[in-house]
């Protein structure tokens, strides 16, 4: 098994605010994230398939391939979007990095021709990163 | 789904690596430069990696702002611009930092009770960095009918 990792990045903006909790409890738990006109991050996404080598290729997958289908369904999808408001997975989501995540290991999940979906990690910032093995 | 949420944060501090189950010499030749009786420091780069599912509410695996608190209120005192030789913790063990990534994990794991403590990395410097998972290996649970 060999492990291959494709790096993209994307920037977005989003806030963080839960229509059920009221406006002092959306303050409380978000601070700053909760600002209604948003604010933006250069995020890092690094997508790292598994597979045995191919013996006539010797790819696990073709980058090129990987490549195009990280642009098509996740970076097409989200640069430069406003995530609360352009994304539909974040119509009655919040999108954190953990739910940004998790909703990039299911746009590529079951899409690799093959080859296994190992990690979605997602850095929003150098110091904060979430990975998501898609652990049910 | 299951997320693994890991924050980075920094702190400086001095140490000495010596062991008194070696003579002077031994240490001399086992630690070298970095037996130096004076000591020597490094900015230690921490990343603590917390995991859950993200409350549905929130949509979060922990809220940072705890995180952050829990580091500034409880690590920080105690590690940053010390020297680590002179805390209880390494009064009886050399602070590598081998020793410094379990004293960490349990650190975190027995005192923020917020969320899952998976796993505690630190870099020393940019050349070598230590990992501890609570003496589990790395990565995500595999279930057992995938091992093999």
């Amino acid at each position: 098994m060999v492990y291959l990792t494709r790096k993209a990045e994307f920037s977005a903006s989003h806030f963080y605010h839960n229509p059920k909790l009221s406006p002092e409890e959306n303050q409380r738990i978000f601070g700053k994230c909760n600002n209604p006109h948003g604010h933006g991050h250069n995020y890092t996404l690094e997508v790292t398939v598994a597979g045995e080598v191919d013996e006539r290729s010797g790819f696990v997958i073709d980058l090129k391939k990987l490549k195009d289908l990280m642009n098509s369904e996740v970076i097409d999808g989200l640069d430069h979007r406003h995530l609360n408001k352009e994304v539909p997975e974040f119509r009655d989501r919040i999108p954190t990095t953990e739910n940004v995540a998790i909703a990039i290991w299911n746009r590529l999940s079951g899409k690799l021709n093959g080859a296994k979906l190992h990690r979605v990690r997602l850095y929003e910032t150098d110091d904060l990163f979430v990975d998501v093995y898609g652990e049910v | 789904m299951k997320a693994h949420l890991t924050r980075r944060y920094k702190f400086s501090a001095s140490h000495r690596l010596h062991s008194p189950h070696f003579s002077d010499a031994e240490n001399r030749e086992m630690y070298g430069k970095c037996n130096n009786p004076y000591g020597h420091g490094h900015n230690y780069k921490v990343e603590v990696t917390v995991s859950g599912h993200p409350d549905p509410e929130t949509g979060m695996v922990c809220n940072l702002v705890d995180l952050d608190g829990f580091v500034d209120r409880v690590v920080m005192p105690r590690f940053e611009f010390s020297n680590l030789n002179e805390l209880d913790t390494f009064r009886n063990l050399v602070p590598t930092t081998e020793n410094l990534s379990r004293e960490l994990f349990h650190l975190f794991r027995d005192q923020f009770g917020l969320a899952k403590v998976e796993k505690v990395r630190i870099e020393e410097t940019m050349m070598n960095s230590f990992e501890y998972a609570g003496g589990l290996e790395l990565g995500p649970a595999v279930p057992k009918r995938a091992l093999g």
